[in-house]
């Protein structure tokens, strides 16, 4: 993202100055092909394998040692488990314990790849929508089997609002239907789309420094403010993502 | 979620009270204060909005796209499932705009009116 100069990336921009959507180009790293299907892995791979290694490094030397006054390591873990029970608690409330490990793998997966985005010459995995739909639509999927589980037929109830005449039901039966299958496109596009916006923003504006000569100090400090802001949309969608799945799971375990 | 083997008695009263007071008050304001706090900058109210009425729209017009293929009734599934989905986009706002929170349907709205209505504290288990 924080590419300030022009020379950022290699040449797939095209037509003089790079595309500002270049950085979010796949490339494969290491080719395998498994029938038909390509399954080669690309450096979107590879970041959300690093992310995987830092949560999981973060952790388990964070929780080694258990000291009474935490250090650094131990003090980030804890704040990080802390955020996310408590985040559960107000949502869903004590019922909501089981579901700590899904909720709390999402929100460190989706922050360090937000964060790690934010890497000069690295690449974001969470502005690639099928990496964010295939998160949304397990926790849809999941959501709507739990729903299920747990209320049986009596699930169908949700798409029928109280108090409504019988008339009425052919009509509004198929807007919370749709209401409701729109819940994994707007979970993941909300995250795809922030991510997206802000990182292709920061590289417009970063290519008008070198544009500008001697006034490019006025985008410059432009970037400054907009790279502390990503940094702060990376928490917040993070948040968004995991409180939209506790309040879905939350719908879930308790219809009525 | 407090760990089972806590040395210190003390200690271990303090986190259970303030763990209980924290369900209590969530329990109150569950909805509301995810939703409030959700959508704290006019920005992110914004974009959450443009999200909510886009994604309805898209799977509005994804179903009648599809019917349409299957039923061999070329455009008017398409027209009848976009209104709805457009409906339904409109559904998501309101929602969003009365403090009703994510939740579809209205079930939870009337659960937490009567619990406005209920004097605090007295509430069953649920």
């Amino acid at each position: 993202m924080a590419e300030t100069t022009t020379e950022a990336g290699g040449g797939h921009g095209g037509g003089g100055g790079h595309s500002p959507l270049e950085q979010f180009e796949i490339h494969t790293i290491a080719e395998f092909k498994l029938g038909g299907l390509d399954l080669s892995f690309t450096n979107a791979s590879l970041m959300m394998v690093i992310a995987v290694l830092l949560v999981t490094t973060l952790m388990v030397f964070g929780t080694r040692r258990g000291a009474l006054v935490p250090g650094r390591l131990q003090s980030v873990s804890e704040l990080s488990y802390e955020f996310v029970a408590n985040l559960i608690r107000d949502t869903i409330g004590n019922e909501g314990r089981r579901y700590f490990p899904l909720l709390f793998t999402l929100f460190m997966f989706i922050l360090f790849g937000n964060l790690l985005g934010m890497v000069p010459y690295s690449f974001t995995f969470t502005s690639q929508i099928i990496v964010t739909f295939a998160m949304a639509i397990v926790v849809f999927a999941g959501v709507t089997v739990l729903g299920f589980m747990r209320h049986g037929v009596h699930f169908f109830s949700f798409f029928v609002p109280p108090g409504t005449p019988i008339w009425m039901w052919p009509l509004l039966i198929p807007i919370e239907v749709i209401s409701y299958l729109s819940r994994p496109i707007s979970l993941s596009v909300r995250l795809f789309a922030n991510m997206l916006a802000g990182h292709t923003l920061l590289k417009v504006i970063a290519s008008f420094v070198a544009l500008m000569g001697v006034f490019g100090v006025l985008p410059l400090a432009g970037v400054v403010a907009l790279t502390g802001l990503e940094i702060l949309i990376a928490f917040l969608q993070a948040y968004v993502f995991t409180i939209l799945t506790c309040l879905y799971i939350n719908d879930a375990l308790h219809m009525h | 979620m407090t760990e089972p083997e806590d040395p210190s008695s003390l200690k271990n009263l303090d986190e259970r009270l303030s763990e209980a007071q924290a369900r209590r008050s969530a329990e109150k304001d569950r909805g509301k204060r995810a939703a409030g706090r959700s959508s704290g900058s006019g920005m992110g109210l914004g974009f959450r909005v443009a999200v909510d009425i886009l994604a309805a729209l898209m799977v509005g017009v994804g179903i009648g796209v599809l019917l349409d293929r299957w039923l061999g009734t070329k455009p008017w599934l398409l027209i009848v499932f976009f209104l709805l989905g457009s409906a339904a986009g409109i559904m998501n706002v309101f929602r969003v705009m009365r403090g009703y929170g994510y939740s579809v349907g209205y079930e939870k709205t009337e659960r937490d009116k009567d619990e406005e209505d209920r004097e605090p504290g007295d509430r069953p288990g649920p």
